[in-house]
């Protein structure tokens, strides 16, 4: 404690003495903006209209302070904060690299187009029970993850953005819904809990918790074989099923079709993407000799995970649960740029991340909308749909075009980097599989298509009524993230030097390691 | 378990473990203790008087939502995180200041301010929690 | 002493894998905070065992005396306590209530959320 009676001490060994700027408290406005209207939504619980108001505003802060950070970080590099001016790795650090700031970024325009979405989707008795306050600690715990530096931090906020979508999840208390959540509760709370197993042998080995200081000190301690190459397995497991990669990805289709849509749109975008990035930043910053020793594994993981995921697609009676089984497809490709580690295809991870949080969201939005027009989320009952409403089909297939990775949309970018990687290092199997993966979910979602728009409707079901004028809002948030994918499908330039100075970032860790130690290389080694 | 006995014993009882509470969450300050357990036994303080007269009059007693006590600590927590930047230290440092009132030295900072909300999350959250289960024994 | 916390550690583990693999749920959720109790244990026998001397620096001292006992581990072994103590608390309601919903604790037996005998997808209009 920073007493003023004991001055005599020479805190300069043990603080941070400089003042930090005020451009570095970007890096826990999230975290901050996110708890500070999360407790002020929970505190108006019986007055909704003035608590959605204050959630929306709440959220477009978090996306502005997101975009701060971004433009903060491309400038400047790295922008680190160390809380209560403990000196790292003493104190728990937010570091905020060109990945943590890409994917905040993403998942705050995500949080603020569920949130959009949500104003006609969910109900007042929902929004009474909390979806805005959990929806905005969830976004607070799943922006804080990207940004912290700190690897027990990161188990606390994935434990904040866990129980905040548990309340998500259970909202509304369906009998479909408890089912789902007692899925996706327990498998979740053992991965989290695997990931902390593994962060204790972590400590056991490094003594040290910092990301920084493991990434510093894992190539003195590669010779000594034995638990390094155990903990990073160890994480591997905890986040894949965290991320839903095969064969751990059971929990996804069994739960994520069933809360309300908004909830699932936001799911779809954030939480599984949280588990691919544990996994970049261990395997590229942490352990980059174990990345090159699981590469392998980790490629059939991929390959396997693309392609049961678009096959589980195909086999699907609900657009929800297709949809499901696209995120897990999905998951697949951002693997493959993980085990391929260069820079290509990392490259191509990263691109794929930040198109597949915006797509899956918009397309779960849009499923939202068609569901309601249609009144059913079964494809043997839908149709009909094209004479309600033409530009509603434009919209779908410019979205399954783009998850599908065909041009003109954003999906196809991507896919050509991780194609290209493969090829590289002579995995043509794992090019194949990308390609394969693409094709069955291009059958997947223009079956989606041509069944809720191009047939006709069946006899007998109630006529398909336009869109209403509050129903005009979630079209709106689907418009806006679709905007997003064809403006990175047209002019994918600017996005893959993003994506290209993220995994240059990523390929050279030391860049990470100097900014959080700053100048002080010898900080407090234990 | 609603005996007479047990009924009238447990207001008393609960008001005990109530400034027990706030005991244990002062004393965290320098010695064992803190937000966290204190708000711990406020929340069962609160349990035992809903065992022992139901979970309406236990409703009525904390006047506000269990969900917005906890908002509310929430709150104090970030906005003691916050104070730092109106001193140009980094987020979550702890401030202090040394008032005198009436000849004693006071020793205040914004950890108190963070564990007091700390204590009103865990009040808040858990009161709900056992609120919740204890009315569904009832149904 | 490392070694029988680490045994010990090894029997919390194999009760609370052999409870999650249980088709009942109350048993998977008493297995899961079984788990995070050897979990705890794990972080406290990972930062060393030492039993010397509590890590508080006196009034008259700036650095902490020689040999005390690590504090890290405990800090973070309070904070998984916390964490697995609240996530107790909720899945204990979301059982309870899923009990009451759907008259069954047999996972096999959910299937609301995937019912069984699924129509394939149409295959042609």
């Amino acid at each position: 404690m920073a007493s003023a009676k004991k001055s005599d001490v020479n805190l300069e060994n043990a603080m941070v003495m400089a003042d930090p700027a005020l451009a570095d408290w970007l890096v826990a406005a999230p975290l901050i903006l996110g708890f500070i209207f999360g407790a002020i939504c929970l505190m108006q619980r019986k007055n909704v209209l003035l608590q959605t108001r204050i959630a929306l505003f709440g959220l477009l802060l978090m996306l502005i302070a997101d975009i701060g950070l971004f433009i903060n970080v491309w400038q400047n590099g790295t922008v680190v904060m160390t809380m209560g001016r403990w000196l790292p790795p003493f104190g728990i650090t937010f570091a905020a690299d060109m990945l943590g700031a890409t994917f905040a970024l993403v998942a705050g325009i995500v949080g603020l187009a569920g949130g959009i979405y949500a104003l006609s989707d969910v109900d007042s008795t929902s929004r009474r029970y909390g979806f805005y306050p959990f929806l905005l600690l969830m976004l607070a715990g799943v922006t804080t993850a990207f940004l912290t530096g700190d690897i027990f931090n990161l188990y606390v906020w994935f434990e904040v953005l866990l129980i905040s979508s548990f309340g998500l999840i259970v909202l509304g208390s369906e009998r479909r819904q408890l089912d789902g959540a007692i899925k996706y509760a327990f498998l979740n709370l053992v991965a989290t809990t695997l990931f902390l197993i593994g962060v204790a042998y972590l400590y056991g080995v490094f003594g040290t918790l910092n990301m920084a200081d493991i990434a510093r000190k894992a190539p003195a301690l590669q010779e000594a074989e034995g638990p390094h190459f155990a903990i990073a397995i160890m994480f591997l497991f905890a986040f894949a099923m965290k991320a839903a990669a095969f064969p751990l990805n059971a929990w996804l289709p069994a739960s994520y079709h069933t809360p309300r849509i908004a909830v699932s749109a936001v799911f779809a975008g954030l939480l599984t993407k949280v588990g691919v990035y544990a996994l970049l930043r261990i395997f590229l910053t942490m352990f980059p000799a174990d990345r090159d020793e699981l590469g392998a594994v980790i490629a059939i993981i991929a390959a396997l995970t693309m392609l049961v995921g678009a096959l589980g697609a195909l086999a699907q009676t609900d657009i929800r649960r297709v949809l499901g089984y696209l995120v897990i497809s999905g998951i697949g490709l951002m693997l493959a740029g993980l085990a391929l580690g260069s820079e290509t295809g990392i490259s191509g991870s990263i691109f794929y991340a930040a198109h597949s949080m915006i797509v899956m969201t918009a397309l779960y939005l849009l499923a939202g909308i068609i569901g309601r027009l249609m009144g059913t989320f079964d494809l043997h009952k839908a149709g009909g749909l094209y004479q309600a409403s033409p530009w509603l089909g434009a919209l779908c297939l410019v979205l399954a075009f783009s998850v599908s990775g065909l041009p003109p949309f954003s999906g196809l970018w991507p896919k050509v980097l991780l194609v290209k990687g493969s090829i590289d290092v002579g995995a043509w199997w794992l090019a194949a599989a990308i390609i394969v993966s693409g094709f069955l979910t291009t059958i997947a979602m223009v079956r989606v298509f041509s069944f809720s728009f191009w047939r006709t409707r069946a006899e007998g079901l109630v006529e398909i009524g336009p869109i209403s004028r509050e129903g005009r809002i979630k079209l709106y948030a689907a418009l806006g993230l679709t905007a997003l994918t064809v403006i990175a499908g047209v002019y994918p330039e600017p996005f893959i030097q993003v994506s290209d100075r993220v995994a240059f970032e990523l390929t050279h860790p030391q860049t990470y390691i100097d900014a959080v130690f700053g100048g002080n290389q010898e900080g407090g080694g234990q | 378990m609603r005996t007479l006995i047990f009924r009238t014993v447990a207001p008393y009882f609960t008001s005990l473990m109530l400034i027990y509470s706030v005991f244990v969450l002062l004393r965290g300050h320098n010695e064992p203790g803190g937000g966290f357990i204190g708000g711990l036994i406020a929340a069962s303080a609160l349990a035992i008087y809903g065992v022992a007269c139901g979970v309406s009059p236990v409703r009525r007693a904390i006047r506000f939502h269990p969900m917005a006590i906890a908002g509310f600590g929430l709150f104090m927590a970030a906005i003691a995180g916050v104070m730092s930047i109106f001193v140009d230290v980094p987020f979550l440092t702890g401030l202090w200041i040394y008032p005198k009132v009436f000849g004693v030295e006071l020793k205040l900072s914004t950890t108190l301010i963070f564990d007091i909300g700390v204590y009103l999350v865990v009040l808040g959250s858990i009161t709900s929690t056992a609120l919740a289960l204890e009315e569904r024994e009832r149904d | 002493m490392e070694v029988a916390i680490a045994i010990l550690t090894g029997v919390f583990f194999l009760v609370s894998i052999y409870l999650i693999l249980s088709r009942h749920i109350i048993r998977v959720l008493l297995g899961v905070a079984m788990l995070g109790n050897g979990v705890n244990l794990t972080i406290f026998t990972a930062g060393r065992i030492t039993r010397e001397i509590p890590p508080i620096i006196g009034d008259d001292a700036t650095v902490p005396l020689e040999g005390i006992a690590n504090p890290l581990p405990q800090a973070l072994v309070l904070t998984a306590i916390v964490i697995a103590f609240s996530f107790f608390a909720f899945l204990l309601v979301l059982v309870f209530r899923t009990y009451q919903e759907l008259g069954t604790d047999d996972t096999a037996e959910m299937r609301d959320a995937e019912p069984e005998g699924e129509a394939s997808p149409p295959l042609g209009y």
